[in-house]
């Protein structure tokens, strides 16, 4: 399944919608995505991952990014990881760095 | 306000398409720099070099780019490449220059070369998995982000002399199928037995080497058993810079970076500091007949020490020895320590067979080593704790005259020889002991160091397990295929009648009593106590003195022994427990043995059947002290009395009691010759002793009393 990444922003809330695999080559579409949310001053963004089947370190670093690009004050929520995905997550501890909820 | 573009990130030269630049020469590397990624690397000797880049995990190469003459400043060559994604790529380099090896140049332009400062390798990605032993380029160099999240984390800077290390290792410790947790043998692992870790009380894991090694260097198969052999230990370093992608469960997808540095995060957050056990005396380039991997075809004159004829030197008992003292290597080390502790939070390091770190370029002791007095004054190193294993294969034995520069502790051999002597009975022992239990002064005082530079230790994960050391009276490493050849004879052990496993209660009684009366002295020892990793629960190795190539139960912590041992666990646990309640144990400096603060005690007193007259002759096997806990840390703080009776008589002893001020009382903390549970009891619930004036010690028993006010009833 191609990657693809979407923002809407609503309410002064970020939803970037990531579906398909993120690796090295669709990367810095994901980070513009951020870039975007952060530039609109947003209070949470929120990332729906339910779509997305594969995340490689590129991935990682994309969240890692939106974590330090955001700021401390904005929470940032993952909805819907896919077992993969929340296992990626998981074993680098980066869970413990947002919020994981399955609905959002 | 706008911001001028920077023109120095632009391409000034190209090669088959890749756009390149004059790179930086500092720092060595590969440091991701805006709009690529600058590449250095150093060799005196070489006349020309090409760097090699590949797609992630493609066997040929994507191009070989020369560097021109223009790169090379000094004896650095640097290149910035530009538009290269850091995620898909790894690198390594081909240096021209002379064969000659009686001259002591090893270059072979033939092979790919890692970097020294790859700070991730490729090629081991898995733990076991058999690599391709025809690879072209086996350990790959891979380019790292610095981008980790650590939010307000940083090292602990607990003072030295509050810790409680326990030694592990990482696969070791949690990949035996009872371990139960989700990725197996992993620095992901670890994390889910922090609270383990808390629960003992522990507040430092010392992990032995996590820098990239190959398990499969030297693995063979065992006929007689069929199992594999492995380089499981891993103390034989391919890159100083990168953490072992095998121990990582996510060195598959490779971040093992993140993997590590969450886990030090973790543990910081639950108070626990983390060492790392360093290898610089050797790499894993073995001697002549060994292969090329990376510092031999970069500059072998300059990194390793060379016999005038080019033979390779072999202090380290591995086929070859690091140049230490070369400016070159010492930068090295210490950029790596840097590295670690700057970008991974690190809190210390202990270092194997230290004592080649103070060798010249000969192999000749030095009196002052620059780069152990480097890492002592260095201001990125200075609130980690440096840790000398204070000896080295060639014969330099330095424990108490190691260069300390005021920042170095020891491994105290000399403590782990005299506790297991004393333990097993032998006479002739209480003078060298009163000694050992202070922080071995004699070793130590007269340098100024401290009772902080002495790591009490009487097992490490070289030699016998607590367990073993009173199962067995001789090695039995018959596993290990080399005929029981291997590993010391020097154990100091004492099987308690049978050699092995036995059904015999009073055996197997005493040998848990004989382990806890080595808990027991560790945790009331001044100086800087370190346990073994599973000690607590009786981890056994069936006798092997030297398990360093078992990726087996043999190796791998048990945890049904967390509750088939519970009542070793819970002694342990009220022991560091212990230390943790009384600052009278953790002094940093070594105690007077005066009373300086007008309490009418000295700060230590000696005893032994009789208060106040320790019996110091040559066949004592009793000896007991008393610190006063007004002394405790150097008087700047109150504590309790404590009181340690140590009976390794085969015969049962009364010990008279010193006498206690108006209004205190002796409560019961530990006595290890009554059964559980009544051998310990939790740190401030502890039982008034029914008899203030003596205690009775069963054979072979250690005692420990609290002096204080007594709870009103």
């Amino acid at each position: 399944m191609a990657f693809s990444a979407t923002l809407e922003i609503v309410d002064g809330e970020a939803r970037i919608t990531l579906a398909g695999e993120l690796d090295a080559s669709v990367a810095p579409a994901f980070r513009e995505k951020v870039e975007a949310a952060a530039a609109a001053h947003v209070g949470k963004l929120v990332i729906v991952m339910a779509e997305l089947t594969y995340m490689a370190s590129a991935g990682l670093r994309g969240l890692i990014f939106a974590k330090q690009k955001m700021g401390g004050a904005v929470e940032i929520v993952l909805v819907g990881l896919q077992e993969g995905v929340r296992e990626t997550l998981e074993m680098t501890g980066f869970q413990h760095s947002v919020t994981v909820v399955d609905a959002y | 306000m706008a911001v001028m573009e920077r023109i120095d990130v632009h391409p000034t030269h190209e090669h088959a398409g890749y756009k390149l630049r004059p790179g930086k020469p500092f720092p060595f590397g590969a440091t991701l720099v805006p709009g690529g990624i600058n590449f250095s690397i150093y060799s005196r000797h070489a006349t020309s070099c090409t760097l090699v880049l590949f797609a992630k995990g493609a066997p040929q190469p994507a191009v070989e780019i020369p560097l021109p003459d223009a790169f090379r400043i000094g004896n650095v060559f640097a290149v910035v490449v530009f538009d290269l994604d850091p995620e898909s790529i790894e690198y390594g380099y081909r240096l021209e220059g002379p064969y000659a090896p009686q001259e002591g140049h090893r270059f072979d332009p033939s092979t790919v070369l890692l970097d020294p400062y790859a700070k991730a390798i490729g090629g081991r990605d898995s733990w076991g998995v058999p690599p391709d032993w025809g690879a072209a380029y086996p350990h790959r160099g891979r380019p790292v982000y610095d981008d980790f999240d650590w939010e307000s984390d940083r090292p602990l800077e607990i003072p030295i002399e509050d810790l409680v290390i326990y030694e592990a290792h990482v696969r070791a410790f949690t990949q035996h199928p009872s371990a139960g947790v989700k990725h197996p043998g992993t620095f992901a692992a670890i994390r889910e037995k922090i609270p383990y870790l808390r629960g003992l009380g522990i507040n430092c894991l010392e992990l032995l080497p996590i820098y990239e090694f190959d398990e499969f260097e030297g693995s063979r198969v065992l006929a007689e058993t069929g199992e594999r052999l492995y380089n499981f230990w891993g103390y034989s370093t391919l890159g100083f810079f990168a953490p072992k992608a095998g121990y990582a469960a996510t060195g598959k997808l490779g971040m093992q970076v993140d993997e590590v540095k969450a886990l030090v995060k973790a543990l910081h957050r639950a108070g626990i500091e983390v060492f790392l056990d360093v290898v610089f005396n050797h790499t894993a380039e073995g001697n002549e007949r060994g292969p090329t991997i990376s510092f031999r075809g970069i500059d072998n004159k300059t990194y390793y020490m060379l016999t005038p004829e080019g033979y390779y030197f072999n202090f380290s008992g591995t086929g070859n020895t690091l140049n230490c003292n070369n400016p070159i290597v010492r930068n090295l080390v210490l950029d790596c320590l840097r590295y670690w502790a700057a970008e991974y939070h690190i809190d210390g390091f202990r270092f194997d067979l230290a004592a080649i770190l103070g060798r010249d370029q000969q192999g000749a002791p030095l009196s002052n080593p620059p780069l152990l007095e480097t890492l002592a004054a260095d201001p990125v190193l200075a609130k980690c704790k440096l840790i000398a294993e204070a000896w080295d294969a060639g014969g330099l034995y330095q424990v108490g005259s190691f260069p300390a520069f005021g920042r170095w502790a020891e491994w105290n051999g000399k403590y782990r020889d005299a506790l297991r002597r004393f333990l097993k009975g032998e006479a002739g022992l209480v003078g060298e002991m009163g000694q050992r239990l202070q922080a071995s002064p004699d070793l130590y005082r007269a340098l100024g160091r401290g009772a902080s530079a002495s790591i009490n230790f009487i097992t490490c994960h070289d030699g016998f397990t607590l367990a073993d050391l009173v199962s067995f009276n001789e090695k039995h490493n018959l596993a290990n295929g080399e005929g029981n050849a291997d590993g010391t004879d020097d154990n100091h052990s004492w099987n308690c009648g049978a050699e092995g496993w036995t059904e015999d209660a009073g055996i197997n009684f005493l040998r848990q009593k004989q382990i806890k009366n080595a808990l027991a002295l560790l945790l009331v020892s001044q100086g800087v106590p370190m346990i073994l990793m599973g000690d607590e629960v009786g981890r056994s190795q069936q006798g092997n003195n030297n398990a360093y190539c078992h990726d087996s139960p043999l190796s791998w912590m048990d945890w049904g022994q967390v509750e088939s041992n519970a009542g070793l666990l819970r002694f342990a646990q009220a022991a560091i427990a212990f230390r943790a309640a009384h600052a009278v144990l953790r002094n940093r400096y070594h105690l007077a043995n005066a009373d300086y603060v007008g309490s009418g005690y000295a700060d230590i007193t000696w005893h032994g059947t009789q208060a106040w007259n320790a019996d110091w002759s040559a066949g004592s096997r009793t000896l007991a002290f008393l610190l006063d806990g007004q002394h405790a840390r150097g008087g700047t703080q109150r504590d309790d009395f404590v009181y340690v009776a140590m009976n390794m008589h085969w015969e049962a002893h009364g010990f008279e009691l010193p006498g206690l001020p108006a209004g205190l009382a002796w409560h019961v903390f530990a006595n290890t010759g009554v059964a559980a549970p009544e051998d310990v009891w939790a740190p401030g619930s502890e039982p008034v002793l029914a008899d203030q004036r003596s205690m009775l010690l069963a054979d072979r028993a250690v005692g420990i009393l609290v002096g204080r006010r007594p709870a009103p009833v």
